[in-house]
């Protein structure tokens, strides 16, 4: 079997744990988006449920409980955020940025505060962590060529949160297109007028809307720091928050377009990661600042509706005031 | 739908569907409803008129749970009812059709008509269900909508239909229609008034707000009279006129006939020619307009909201370009190729009174000395060199203000403090003071109080006598007959008659607003 | 006083100062939860920023920095574009004032260089926004998105310049050599000196008058000039400047180069003020911090200069509290920077239906 092949299929592989946090994060986006709340806190939120999902897995022993606590930590937030853009109308955008700047520091402050080192968490040991899961059957296919590999190195072998990430974007979807709560998500953020005179609540709509977000994001933040990673580092969420609005963006608001756009700006981290210091024959090397800029440029692209366009929800933005 | 069934069981003991008892709304200083009483009758036709502003709006919006009254007493079928929001009106029965249309436009037909009561978690069942009711009312009352197309995808007089089968499926046996007719065709109205009586006949009470008098007297069985959030009559529509209406609504024998010589009409000094133009969503608006304005004249431009009149304001003005066609203005030609911006027209000497005031006239967080700025911020009269002389800016507002006699004349208030009367003689004031020879109006009079009406009017017409010429669209028929000399009327983009103001009555006018609804412009959907 | 006073009163004094109060009570908060007397931290605080020379010459240092990207988000916000992008342009900018201070003749008087350095900042600054701008106003992109992403850009860029062109040979950190000598912007205390009186040393230079020389052009430029007049119009209503013959989308392109080129001052401070030399990073921060510090001055230059002054405070005395106290570290300001954007900018009218009801009622009338 060529290097090449197993290059390739460890890179997907590599693609697939990077990928997670930012499916979590843009479907959470999804979902505020879909209401007409813009999200650009997930960055925040990702950041701050690391932490804390970190921490409480480390002080409790658990990384379930440190899941739970990521999620109510993101959420807390995610609340903070619709109190002020839904209950008192405010900027979405500025109070996203808040959000973002107060995780940023709060997770500082707190590592020093609680475990006496600026921006790190304790080490997570064993079973501290959530750990990989072997999939039955993997010795056996093990011995089909191409196939084997596959199996054994990018389906098999992963964490319980990395399956639960691929299977909630056809959750998301069914919620989103199938349900009563789905159809008035997409109305709210549409003509929340409508919604109101057809006697639904748009403010409780919203605050539904950001609080799925912070669960996601929550997990999304407790797979960095307990699943992927063992423990909090400074920043730690390096602008997957935004990567994740990107693709977002990127996938027009849909679920399973925002998971390819996921999946394709992992691959491209991914590859970042490889390519580092690879002279490819008649090219050259070629700069990993460029491939790392890649997502941005493509969205940037695409907002500019050279291929495509990205129409967002209507109501996008706009705080809900009751007039006629 | 069970609620239907108990609104009927109810409807069947009583006569009476709704009363209100002194209902009282205040938007801050704003007093709304003040003390308002009405008794509608079930299975009628209840129009309620009043000039903007009146308060009726916001009256049904109490009724229809979207706005709380401050106090007073609501009864739905002899119920008490109190509702804090839209969902227990809808459950009492009460539908309601906005003036703008409450539609999710990416929705389908049949999305849209069960948001809010979807009945289950999973929306299959409550479309399929939905499919069967809906089609069922639609033979009923003659109200066929294709169901799976996107509200979007539909002419305005479909989604009209859209939003009463919303209320219908709801199970309304109350239907509050807020001014239905502003944006139809003529034709459209009459379909809609057949709909109506489909409804009645089936037992629905209809409550119409409208402040065009001569549908009150057509279709209605009642109609109570609201003036300044007071409701000031009731009347059996069969026993009234509507030159008491007119005088119930407007509360004083006004007769805005304003007195006015005859035109000396001059050259012309603005000619139109074949005019195409796009609005600002890519939609034609107009099509092959041609006509001229001369000194001393006001040429009126009548027509139903929405048919191409604001787009045609918007590109005499410089707003809008051309996509075909020549305007020559002031020895100036504007054709597609070269386009004039509203400052330049302005430096030619054409004024423009906007016919959005608060959108588009002035800035409500603006100074009014900022506000009477507005397109004259590069005069050389306030600038020195790269300075905008506060003193002057405010000079300059002072005295604007007592030109056209705005109150209070205070030039560092805030523009939306003022009232809309005065807001509307700053901004003529500034239009006017210029000495333009070209005035652009539109709705010079909308939501401006009767005092400032007449001065308004009467200041245009000494514009006129001035030698300017003038360009007057409003959708008032009667300001556009009182005002005009020369009338032209659109319809959906094209100009459907010429008149001379002195043949000119509302029959003659209404006709031609209704004349131009070509076959191919049929609603979409027509059919289930 | 008529109801009209009462109202400009409440909303241009009484909610700002509630709002920052509410913030400094969050804040407060914190140090308890973290178990810091909040009283014993502010003494630190204050006396670490203001209490001694050296500690008054960094806060005004700081300050500059703030005044800077604060002033740059404040002439966006007037013509209503939300520049997320302050972190960028002010990165972008640094590059601009470097290629000018690292390539120049050096034997080129510095009353040529600084000039020629501090249009380099603007300029590349107003590059970084151009796009953005150019998108925003021709098609329809969404500038708060599209900033964000050219903050991650700059930071791709500008790792890539300083490890590959910029870095000198032998170098393993990625930075630029030193910058000329001539484009070095005099420290206060050398100023001083030269007049023969001493102050602490401190990284105070002069960059605090080029950043005061701003406050003073922008304030006369958006209420004493026909542009001013026509980003403010075009701010707050695309139609009412549509109608007054002002060009929205040009006004987004010019005010958007004018708050990048602002962003890209950070440089002077920065680079030609203190370290004399382009590296990574060297803007960490303040983009982000410019957007609390124009939310907190409510837009306004005098508004500013306040909130920069706070936030240097913030700052240095962040520092001081580093230094003194084991259990909370100088990220402390990067909460109340959270706090402030929440309080005076998302939750800006959290009061005002209270101070309303107490202090201007509305009167029935009639």
């Amino acid at each position: 079997m060529s290097d090449f092949f197993l290059t390739a299929v460890l890179t997907l592989d590599a693609s697939v744990r990077v990928c997670v946090p930012l499916i979590f994060a843009a479907m959470a986006g999804l979902f505020a988006e879909r209401s007409g709340v813009v999200d650009i806190g997930l960055e925040g939120k990702l950041l701050m449920s690391a932490f804390v999902a970190a921490s409480a897995a480390s002080v409790f022993g658990s990384p379930w409980l440190g899941l739970i606590a990521g999620m109510f930590a993101s959420s807390v937030l995610a609340m903070i955020h619709g109190f002020a853009s839904i209950t008192y109308k405010g900027n979405q955008i500025v109070s996203g940025v808040a959000i973002n700047i107060l995780a940023s520091g709060l997770t500082m402050i707190l590592t020093l505060a609680w475990f006496k080192r600026g921006g790190i968490t304790p080490t997570l040991q064993g079973d501290e962590r959530f750990l990989s899961i072997t999939l039955p059957g993997v010795d056996f296919i093990d011995h089909i060529p191409f196939l084997g590999v596959i199996y054994r190195e990018l389906i098999s072998g992963h964490n319980i949160l990395v399956y639960l990430a691929f299977a909630i974007v056809p959750v998301v979807w069914w919620i989103v297109f199938r349900t009563r709560f789905g159809l008035q998500l997409r109305a709210v953020g549409e003509n929340p007028k409508a919604v109101d005179t057809a006697g639904l609540s748009v403010e409780g709509l919203r605050y539904k809307a950001l609080l799925i977000g912070g669960i996601l994001c929550g997990i999304g933040g407790a797979y960095l720091s307990t699943a992927y990673n063992a423990q909090f580092t400074k920043e730690m969420t390096a602008g997957g928050g935004f990567i994740a609005l990107a693709a977002l963006i990127f996938g027009k608001w849909h679920p399973y377009r925002v998971l390819a756009a996921c999946f394709l700006f992992a691959f491209l981290q991914a590859l970042a990661i490889r390519l580092q210091g690879v002279i490819i024959p008649g090219i050259g090397e070629i700069p990993v600042q460029l491939i790392d800029a890649t997502p941005y440029i493509l969205t940037i692209i695409l907002l500019a509706g050279f291929i495509g366009k990205a129409v967002p929800p209507k109501a996008s933005a706009q705080p809900y005031i009751k007039e006629l | 739908m069970s609620e239907s069934k108990i609104a009927k069981k109810l409807m069947s003991e009583s006569k009476i569907a709704i009363e209100l008892i002194n209902v009282d709304k205040h938007f801050g200083a704003v007093h709304a409803n003040d003390k308002v009483n009405l008794s509608v009758e079930s299975g009628t036709i209840h129009g309620i008129v009043g000039e903007n502003g009146a308060g009726k709006s916001t009256l049904m919006s109490i009724l229809y749970g979207f706005y709380q009254a401050d106090s007073g007493q609501i009864k739905v079928f002899d119920k008490d009812f109190r509702a804090t929001s839209s969902r227990q009106s809808i459950e009492a029965g009460i539908g309601m059709v906005h003036q703008h249309f409450m539609l999710v436009d990416n929705f389908t037909v049949l999305e849209n008509v069960i948001l809010g009561s979807e009945g289950g978690a999973l929306i299959s069942q409550s479309l399929a269900k939905a499919r069967i009711e809906l089609t069922r009312l639609a033979k009923e009352y003659g109200l066929e909508v294709e169901l799976d197309i996107a509200v979007e995808e539909l002419s305005v007089g479909m989604q009209q239909r859209v939003e009463i089968l919303k209320g219908l499926y709801k199970g309304a046996r109350v239907l509050i229609l807020d001014e239905p007719t502003g944006v139809l065709t003529p034709q459209e109205s009459d379909e809609l008034f057949r709909i109506f009586d489909a409804l009645k006949k089936q037992g629905v009470t209809i409550i119409l707000i409208t402040h065009k008098l001569r549908e009150i007297m057509n279709i209605t069985d009642h109609v109570s009279v609201m003036r300044a959030g007071k409701m000031v009559a009731h009347r059996e529509t069969s026993k009234t006129n509507p030159e008491e209406l007119a005088e119930l609504m407007i509360g004083r024998k006004v007769l805005l006939n304003i007195e006015k010589s005859k035109a000396k009409s001059g050259k012309a000094l603005l000619t139109a020619k074949n005019l195409e133009i796009y609005n600002e969503q890519g939609l034609k608006r107009v099509t092959e307009v041609s006509f001229q304005a001369h000194s001393g004249e006001i040429l009126g431009i009548a027509g139903v909201t929405g048919n191409g009149q604001g787009s045609l304001l918007k590109a005499l003005a410089g707003i809008l370009p051309l996509s075909k066609g020549s305007i020559k203005i002031m020895g100036k030609t504007i054709t597609p190729e070269s386009h004039l911006n509203p400052k330049q027209l302005r430096e030619l000497g054409v004024a423009h009174v906007p016919e959005d005031r608060q959108k588009m006239g002035m800035i409500a967080d603006f100074s009014a000395s900022e506000t009477a700025l507005l397109g004259y911020h590069n005069d050389k009269e306030i600038n020195q060199g790269v300075w905008l002389k506060r003193s002057s800016v405010k000079a300059n507002c002072e005295s604007l203000m007592q030109a056209f006699d705005v109150r209070p004349n205070n030039p560092n208030l805030m523009s939306s403090n003022f009232s809309g009367g005065n807001q509307q003689k700053l901004i003529l004031a500034r239009e006017f003071e210029r000495d333009p020879e070209v005035l652009i109006i539109g709705q010079p009079t909308r939501g401006v109080d009767i005092g400032a009406i007449e001065f308004i009017r009467k200041r245009i017409i000494e514009m006129r006598d001035a030698g300017k010429a003038i360009i007057l669209i409003s959708v008032e028929l009667e300001e556009i007959m009182s005002l005009s000399d020369r009338i032209i009327v659109m319809c959906d983009g094209e100009i459907t008659g010429t008149v001379d103001a002195k043949d000119a009555n509302e029959a003659t006018l209404g006709m031609m607003m209704a004349n131009a609804l070509q076959p191919q412009d049929e609603p979409k959907g027509a059919k289930l | 006083m008529t109801r009209d006073k009462r109202l400009s009163w409440i909303n241009g004094l009484l909610l700002p100062l509630f709002n920052v109060l509410t913030a400094f009570i969050a804040t407060g908060i914190v140090f308890l939860f973290i178990g810091v007397d909040p009283i014993e931290a502010t003494k630190i605080l204050l006396y670490g920023a203001l209490g001694y020379d050296e500690g008054l010459g960094y806060t005004l240092y700081y300050a500059t920095n703030f005044v800077f990207t604060g002033l740059a988000v404040a002439v966006a916000f007037h013509a209503g574009l939300f520049n997320i992008g302050g972190e960028g342009q002010a990165y972008v900018g640094g590059l601009g004032i470097a290629l000018v201070a690292l390539y120049i003749n050096p034997a080129m008087s510095a009353w040529i260089v600084i000039p020629l350095a501090i249009s380099g900042g603007l300029l590349f600054g107003a590059l970084w926004a151009i796009i953005p701008a150019y998108l925003q106003a021709y098609r329809g992109s969404h500038i708060v998105i599209t900033t964000i992403m050219f903050n991650f850009l700059a930071s791709a860029l500008m790792v890539y310049v300083l490890v590959n062109i910029l870095r000198e040979v032998g170098e393993m950190s990625p930075e630029s050599g030193d910058f000329i000598k001539v484009s070095w912007l005099p420290f206060v205390h050398d100023i001083f000196a030269s007049f023969g009186y001493k102050i602490a040393r401190s990284p105070l230079n002069l960059s605090i008058l080029v950043a005061l020389f701003f406050s003073a052009a922008v304030w006369f430029f958006l209420w004493h000039t026909r542009w001013g007049f026509a980003i403010r119009a075009a701010g707050k209503s695309n139609e009412a400047a549509i109608y007054s013959g002002i060009n929205p989308k040009k006004i987004i392109v010019v005010t958007m180069c004018i708050s990048g080129a602002l962003a890209g001052l950070v440089g002077i401070n920065e680079l030609m003020g203190v370290q004399h030399r382009l590296f990574l990073n060297f803007n960490y921060g303040y983009g982000f911090g410019g957007i609390a510090v124009a939310l907190m001055g409510r837009n306004h230059p005098i508004g500013i200069l306040i909130a920069a002054f706070l936030f240097g405070i913030l700052y240095q005395g962040g520092a001081e509290l580093d230094f003194e106290l084991q259990n909370v570290s100088r990220d402390i300001v990067v909460v109340m920077q959270g706090l402030v954007i929440l309080f005076c900018g998302g939750l800006e009218y959290l009061y005002r239906p209270v101070l309303i009801r107490f202090l201007a009622p509305i009167k029935e009338s009639k």
